[in-house]
Parts: structure tokens; C-alpha cells; sequence
């Protein structure tokens, strides 16, 4: 990666705004994250967070504001969303497929140009390579979420968006997903990484916001940041308003 | 780089076709629904009174449309599961292409109903098929590529809503008609030995109506999945 691309900003939002009716779910964002960083969103239910990640990944448009990933404005048809991974608190997955096939059929759709080698990889880095070939449906919740994680980033996007990547996840899972979102990260992918654990969180994030009423109400660099006291501001935010 | 249109479709419909045929589900449902309708068709049915010529082609396209149904509600209900269809549209493929797959996953499912079918029409209503059979395969080919493409549409609008199963055979029906009509009428000619010369307008009409319904369909699609 050329250094010049490392200082661009991958994904930018200036003052953005996603409203459902009269309500405004995502209310005047503004955003500028270059690659390797990784953006800790917190929040209470209701916040915004997962609508914001919609936006981001061109599933939403936005009702005012302009965002960017990559240089190519939202939603951006397919040069913004091939630049993408995002992973849900829906596993996304066709439960009738195994593993394997969820995921190479995500790498074909991504033009991957070795899909089955990609699709056994991602599968590998997740720790679950040896249940790739039952069907998804049998499942446990925390397998699912690892085959659905290998699903968003077998075309090893520039942006990985993730809405409570580590619901249903064990010990093991929690601990491959915090190492490939590092290892991400490190080879320049940018984060946006929405979540109730705030310890997760600040484990992995350069940046920090939380999110209440479709607002960023605060938003500062983690370095520097001493994560018990964070903790107790964060509770007063999202509890008192303060 | 990410497959072209037609790639992503085949991607995408190869994808649908194994589901399908890893569950079985819509498609035993559908051949099921054919089976007994034609059944029941059979025992209400006065041979005395209507001739199998005159009754077989719309016991035939009553069946198609309704048993096609069965399987067009399903096409997007699989998308539904855990948002699968989110990864689809967050995936850089066009939104023409999933629309084009789906339908072409639709007209296999739709196809292979009719080949039971109508063999089954053949055999309950003592119809002879044999010299018919290409050029109602044909109709039915023809036919099928417009009721998946109406089908697939209303099926992608309609899978968010809590009567979906309801709305759809509501919505798609009238739209139906333009495509049934001309097919029902040129299979009753076929059957009745009639020459080409009758059969040919309603034919050109049938693939009017399949252009026409395909390219609005395909169109409209990413305005109906789009938020």
C-alpha cells in the first residue's frame, strides 16, 4: 500500500442523515476513517448504529449528507460495494447450503478468482473448517455466525462493517474473529465495528463514538483513552444524557 | 472483478436450484397441488357433457397458474431467512441480474411441473399428446417465461409483507391473464388439430406479451428491492 493511500480516507460522511418517515434514525453523521482504522460505534437500542451500517454498505439510501467509500459516493452501485464485507446480527446464510458453498457462492459473487481455495481459507481462519460441509442449518448459532463472518470477508474487502459481530460467539470464536479483524486491519482494511461489549471494542478500535438519537454525541481518537473510565462516561451518556 | 449480468444469474439460480433441490419442498408441493387438482378436475368432469378436447386445456392452465404460484411465493421466501437477501444486494452483482436469476430458477421450477403435468393431463383425459407434444411444449415454454417474470416481481415486492401468500395470487393473477389466455387458446387448437394458420396469432400474441412483461419486470426490479 503506497503511503498516499494510507492517509486517504476511505470511508467519509458529512453529515449524513437516514430518515423513515419522519424520524430520523441516522441524524447529521459526519465520518472520515483511513485504512487500518477501526471505528468502535456504542449505543443503546434504537441509537442509529445499524442503520448507519445500512447506509455505509449501499443497502440504504441516504435521505441527506453525502458518505463515501473509497473515493466512489453512496449508494455507489457495484465499484462501492465490492470495496465491502458486512456482517449482521443476521447470519445472512442459506441454511440449506453448507458452509463452504454459503461461502464460495459469496466469493463468486464477488468475482473472486479462486473462489473454493478463498471459501476453505476464510472457513480455516475462522476455526471452522471442519464443519464446513454440513448444511448451516445444523448448525450451532456461534458456527453459523463464524461460516457468515468467513462469508463477508472472503473477498477480503477494504471496509468491513460489522453490527454485533460477536452475538452467539464462544470463547474460541471471540477470540478468531478479535485476530482476523486485527489481522484486517493490519493489512489496511478500515472497521466499522457497531457493538454493546464495550470491551471488544476497545480492544480493537482507533476511534471511538457513541451513538444516541441518530447522533454522534461523542466521538475521540483511542489512543489515550483509559478504558474504565470510558466505561464509566459511557454509562452516564447513554443513561442520563450527560 | 464481479461476474457480468448474465454470470451473476446463472450464480445466483444455480444457487436457488440446489436449495430447491436439497429441500424439495415448493416443488413436491406444486407437483402435489397438480396432481390432486387434476384428480379432482377428473371426477367432477361429465365426459357426456364436455368434451376432453374442449375441457384438458384449461384444466391444463388452471393448473400451471396456480401451482407455479406455489413456487414463486418460495423464491424470495429463501431470501428472507436470516436476510440472505441483504448479501445478495450488498454483493457488487446488478440488481438486474439476481431479478434474472430468480426468474430463471423460477422457469425451471415452473418447467418441471409441467412435464408431470402435463403427461398426467394426458393420461387422466385420454388426450393424444403424441404429435402435439413439441408444439405444447413449446406454449408451455413460452408461457412459463412470462408468468415467472410477473411472478418473480411481485414475489420480491410482496416478501416483506405479512400476507404475502395471499397478495400475491391477487396481484399476479390479472397480470397472468394476458399470458394464460393466449396460451390456452392455442393449446385447445393444437389438441383440436386445427391448422397453423389459427394457432400463429395467438403464438406471436403469447411472445408479445413475454417480451414485454420480462423487460418491464426486469426493469422495474431493482426500483422494488432498492430501498
Amino acid at each position: 500500500m503506497r503511503p498516499d493511500e494510507r492517509t486517504a480516507p476511505v470511508i467519509t460522511a458529512t453529515g449524513l442523515v437516514r430518515a423513515f418517515g419522519a424520524r430520523r434514525a441516522v441524524d447529521g453523521v459526519d465520518l472520515a476513517l483511513q485504512a487500518g482504522d477501526c471505528l468502535a460505534v456504542f449505543g443503546p437500542n434504537g441509537a442509529g448504529k445499524t442503520t448507519l451500517l445500512r447506509v455505509l454498505a449501499g443497502l440504504l439510501r441516504p435521505t441527506a449528507g453525502t458518505a463515501a467509500i473509497g473515493g466512489v459516493a453512496l449508494p455507489g452501485g457495484a465499484a462501492a460495494r465490492a470495496q465491502v464485507g458486512i456482517i449482521s446480527h443476521h447470519t445472512m446464510l442459506y441454511g440449506a447450503l453448507t458452509g463452504r458453498e454459503n461461502v464460495a457462492f459469496a466469493a463468486r459473487l464477488h468475482g473472486v478468482r479462486d473462489p473454493d481455495a478463498a471459501a476453505a481459507a476464510a472457513l480455516a481462519r475462522l476455526q471452522v473448517a471442519d464443519r464446513a460441509d454440513t448444511p448451516v442449518r445444523s448448525l450451532s448459532r456461534g458456527l453459523q455466525q463464524r461460516v457468515s463472518i468467513a462469508r463477508a470477508v472472503v473477498h477480503t474487502p477494504r471496509v468491513v462493517l460489522l453490527d454485533e459481530p460477536y452475538t452467539g460467539l464462544d470463547d474460541t470464536g471471540a477470540r478468531a474473529l478479535t485476530g482476523m479483524l486485527q489481522s484486517l486491519a493490519a493489512g489496511g482494511a478500515t472497521l466499522v465495528l457497531v457493538t454493546h461489549q464495550l470491551a471488544e471494542g476497545l480492544a480493537l478500535a482507533t476511534h471511538l463514538a457513541v451513538m444516541r438519537d441518530g447522533r454522534f454525541v461523542r466521538q475521540e481518537s483511542r489512543a489515550g483513552v483509559d478504558a474504565a473510565a470510558y466505561l464509566v462516561r459511557y454509562r452516564e451518556l447513554v443513561t442520563n444524557g450527560a | 472483478m464481479a461476474p457480468d449480468v448474465l454470470a451473476a444469474a446463472w450464480l445466483i439460480a444455480r444457487k436457488d436450484l440446489a436449495i430447491e433441490f436439497r429441500t424439495r419442498s415448493a416443488f413436491l408441493s406444486a407437483l402435489v397441488f397438480a396432481l390432486l387438482a387434476i384428480v379432482i378436475f377428473y371426477f367432477t368432469w361429465d365426459p357426456s357433457a364436455i368434451p376432453a378436447l374442449d375441457l384438458a386445456p384449461g384444466v391444463l392452465w388452471v393448473i400451471f397458474t396456480f401451482s407455479g404460484l406455489l413456487g414463486l411465493h418460495r423464491s424470495f421466501g429463501v431470501e428472507q431467512e436470516e436476510r440472505a437477501i441483504d448479501g445478495l444486494l450488498a454483493s457488487p452483482v446488478s440488481r438486474e441480474a439476481i431479478f434474472l436469476g430468480k426468474a430463471l430458477a423460477n422457469l425451471v421450477f415452473v418447467l418441471g411441473v409441467q412435464a408431470v403435468a402435463i403427461p398426467a393431463v394426458a393420461l387422466f383425459y385420454n388426450v393424444p399428446f403424441g404429435r402435439a407434444a413439441p408444439a405444447l411444449a413449446g406454449i408451455a415454454v413460452l408461457a412459463a417465461i412470462g408468468l415467472v417474470s410477473v411472478g418473480t416481481l411481485f414475489s420480491s415486492m410482496l416478501v416483506n409483507t405479512r400476507l404475502a401468500e395471499l397478495l400475491l395470487p391477487m396481484l399476479a393473477l390479472p397480470f397472468f391473464v394476458p399470458v394464460v389466455m393466449p396460451a390456452a387458446q392455442a393449446t385447445a387448437r393444437i389438441l383440436a388439430g386445427r391448422p397453423g394458420t389459427e394457432v400463429i396469432g395467438w403464438l406471436k400474441l403469447l411472445a408479445a406479451f413475454d417480451i414485454v412483461f420480462a423487460l418491464a419486470c426486469t426493469l422495474a426490479f431493482p426500483h422494488t428491492i432498492d430501498d
